[in-house]
């Protein structure tokens, strides 16, 4: 464990008690031992903030690692590695590797290659249904007790209705989360990107934007006879919030999260082709775009994920439609994230919240907050630093970003996990 | 007319689309394919425009009449003309698009003509070669060298395009020939209206300057031009319409439908026609309303003209690293 440490002279910002100001926090032994305008020295090894931010550790609840089966795109050493330089202090598996996540051993396998790595915390979802078909439960329970913190079928949506009847049913008997990508997938097959003027002038197979909220009204009605717990990820559409925003206001227990490229870009990133921009669900028009700010703004979406989807050069650099789908998000999620609250869209605490407390809570990890007897997992951050973002300068294995030379501010200086730093910018190469 | 031997300014490196183009340079193109004309119909076709040029067909998809068009453009301005077609190994290996086109680009060719099943797929490949590339029909997207000999077909019958009313009938949804012809059609100030079941409209298709029909009957009222599109044999069996009889009693061209057009409206067809299904035999073959061989015709002076706008430059070749 580490040595009593003092982090000093830092703005201290904690979105679970909409603290921000002044202070300092002492950890011991891996965990807050005091958050506190000014505390005792006692001996403390001291670290100065120089003035900067000091927030919770990005909670990232939708990253692809790659591991096992494809550690050619990325591992969880360097996905650890780009997490750790994005402020992100714990990240959540998909699924979708080869294996796939539907045994409890290779739920072991992701927490003990995260203690290995020792970087960023990785935990893992599990697979729904085994193999990611759609069609059998997996063992719901003891993978639960294996350490998965939900169960999900990935990048691929849990489609026939009986199933997903029975994975929420049969999920609530452990209080378990189960996590849709809320998509038709009879009305996305085929479709490279989100239909409209833009697609038919490239003559690109549309996607309709009614595959999100068809697939998320129907799944309503299923939380709705099984009482289950339900999360929607990646929201991209105005009428998907909005179906949302009216069942939370009917007091049902759903929540969802929203990734950057939904509320930084619009469908007009693609322009001739370019297949950066290419991601599943598809970018959207600029009014969808817009609903999404404002359902972060008003709170409707819960949470900011990065869904990081490495993807080789092979795969990106292909005729559109035959291209991959994916942008990679760990070392960009903040940035972007504060982009939000420097053009003035939604409150800084709202924001770190949805990066950090918020998914916390959904998921039930003992993370996303400042206060005494939390585990010491934080992020110190410039909040107005502006730089530009360089795919080349990724730690990542993969470069798909639209968002190569985009301007930004703010950047994670320090990362501390379990009260280890385990990114420091003045360290980086 | 421009004179055969007036330089001819194209200020495009690539012909990808008729998107970006403007009515100067259709016009331009159309002008220089309308010398090709005559001189193709003499014994003695060659000229020596393109001498010591390369020309590479480059085919992912099979096509016999677009392929074939190139070709004889290409040798009768006295190009090298080299066909691959996708029975090429290398792009049967998997050979990557990129790959393909890296490979090509070594041979130092002075234009590639490429169709590829894919939107995009040809504007991919010119971003990784030196040479100038045409665009011989992508996926969905553009098909833009037989909008151009539509043009002219239609330019030659008529005199003129501005002001002209167009239908385009069937399946426009997935017809480059489609988007090209909207595109080329609007630029230059002819009024065009597309008429299909829903099934078989794009979206947001009125927002592309054209007038939307789904009844023949209203859609063809009093156009000069009728311009059927063929529809692919698999989209016909109860995917996009129900059945072909279906699909011929309500969008097949016939003599009823036809009689509200103008009575001297030209039929066209980019071919090859699927007869009893898009369009009835004795209306394809009409000899006074139907232009569907001759804009086979035109098909070739146009490519003489792109090949020549394109390909006449000196190109800048960097040297083999």
């Amino acid at each position: 464990m580490t040595a009593r440490t003092l982090f000093t002279n830092a703005r201290l910002l904690d979105p679970a008690s909409q603290l921000d100001r002044q202070g300092e926090v002492l950890v011991d032994d891996g965990k807050i031992v005091a958050v506190g305008a000014s505390l005792p020295r006692d001996g403390a090894e001291l670290v100065d903030c120089a003035g900067h931010c000091l927030a919770p550790g990005l909670v990232d609840m939708r990253v692809q690692l790659r591991e096992p089966g494809d550690e050619h795109q990325e591992t969880m050493a360097t996905g650890g590695k780009a997490a750790a330089a994005g402020g992100i202090t714990t990240m959540v598996a998909l699924p979708n590797t080869d294996p796939v996540i539907d045994e409890l051993a290779l739920v072991e396998f992701i927490a003990r290659r995260s203690r290995d790595v020792g970087l960023t915390r990785i935990r893992t979802y599990a697979a729904a249904t085994k193999g990611l078909r759609g069609k059998e439960l997996t063992e719901m329970g003891l993978l639960a007790g294996a350490g998965a913190l939900a169960f999900t079928d990935g990048v691929a949506a849990i489609a026939d209705a009986v199933v997903m009847r029975r994975a929420l049913s049969y999920a609530t008997n452990f209080d378990m989360l189960v996590i849709q990508h809320p998509e038709e997938p009879r009305l996305a097959e085929g479709g490279a990107m989100t239909s409209g003027e833009i697609a038919t002038r490239l003559g690109l197979p549309g996607i309709t934007p009614a595959a999100e909220v068809m697939m998320i009204e129907r799944d309503l009605r299923l939380v709705e006879i099984t009482g289950a717990r339900y999360h929607a990820a990646h929201l991209s559409t105005g009428d998907a919030i909005e179906a949302i925003r009216a069942a939370k206001k009917r007091g049902m227990n759903v929540t969802c999260d929203t990734a950057p490229h939904y509320f930084a870009l619009n469908e007009t990133a693609v322009g001739d082709y370019r297949s950066f921009a290419k991601v599943s669900p598809p970018l959207r028009a600029e009014d969808d775009r817009r609903a999404v700010v404002e359902g972060l703004r008003d709170g409707t979406i819960d949470a900011i994920a990065s869904d990081h989807a490495p993807q080789d050069q092979e795969s990106k650099r292909l005729p559109f439609a035959s291209a991959a789908s994916g942008i990679v998000g760990l070392e960009t999620l903040l940035p972007l994230a504060l982009e939000l609250y420097h053009n003035g869209s939604v409150p800084l605490l709202r924001v770190l919240g949805a990066l950090s407390q918020r998914p916390a809570e959904i998921l039930r990890l003992p993370a996303g907050k400042l206060e005494a007897g939390a585990q010491a997992d934080f992020a110190i951050f410039d909040l107005d630093q502006p730089w530009r973002i360089a795919v080349d300068a990724f730690r990542s294995k993969c470069r798909n970003s639209p968002f190569d030379g985009r301007p930004v501010q703010g950047r994670a200086l320090r990362t501390v996990v379990a009260g280890r730093v385990i990114f420091s910018a003045d360290a980086a190469a | 007319m421009t004179s055969l031997s007036a330089p001819f300014s194209f200020p495009h490196r690539h012909l990808l689309g008729i998107e970006g183009l403007s009515p100067d340079d259709i016009t331009g193109l159309l002008d220089r394919a309308e010398t090709y004309i005559e001189r193709n119909r003499q014994a003695d076709k060659k000229q020596s425009v393109l001498r010591g040029r390369t020309i590479i067909n480059l085919f992912f998809e099979s096509s016999t009449r677009t392929r074939t068009s190139f070709e004889l453009a290409g040798k009768r301005l006295g190009g090298d003309v080299i066909n691959m077609s996708e029975q090429w190994s290398s792009i049967r290996k998997g050979e990557t698009l990129i790959d393909t086109a890296v490979t090509l680009n070594a041979m130092h060719p002075d234009a590639l003509v490429v169709r590829h099943p894919e939107s995009g797929a040809v504007q991919l490949l010119s971003e990784k070669v030196d040479c100038a590339v045409i665009n011989a029909g992508d996926g969905m997207h553009e098909h833009p060298t037989q909008a151009l000999l539509d043009a002219l077909t239609i330019r030659l019958r008529k005199g003129r395009l501005q002001g002209l009313l167009v239908a385009i009938c069937g399946d426009v949804a997935h017809s480059r020939v489609a988007r090209s012809n909207i595109a080329l059609l609007n630029t230059m100030g002819a009024r065009v209206r597309v008429v299909a079941p829903r099934t078989l409209l794009p979206a947001a298709v009125e927002r592309f300057g054209v007038e939307v029909f789904t009844d023949m009957r209203q859609g063809l009222k009093d156009v000069d031009i009728v311009m059927m599109l063929r529809l692919q044999l698999e989209r016909m069996q109860g995917s996009y319409v129900p059945s072909l009889r279906e699909y011929f009693h309500f969008f097949g061209l016939d003599y009823e439908k036809l009689a509200v057009a103008k009575p001297d409206a030209l039929i066209m067809h980019p071919g090859p026609i699927n007869r009893g299904v898009e369009i009835d035999t004795e209306v394809a073959d009409d000899i006074d309303r139907s232009v569907i061989r001759q804009q086979v015709e035109m098909g070739v002076a146009v490519r003489m003209a792109v090949l020549e706008a394109l390909s006449q430059e000196p190109r800048n070749i960097a040297p083999a690293k």
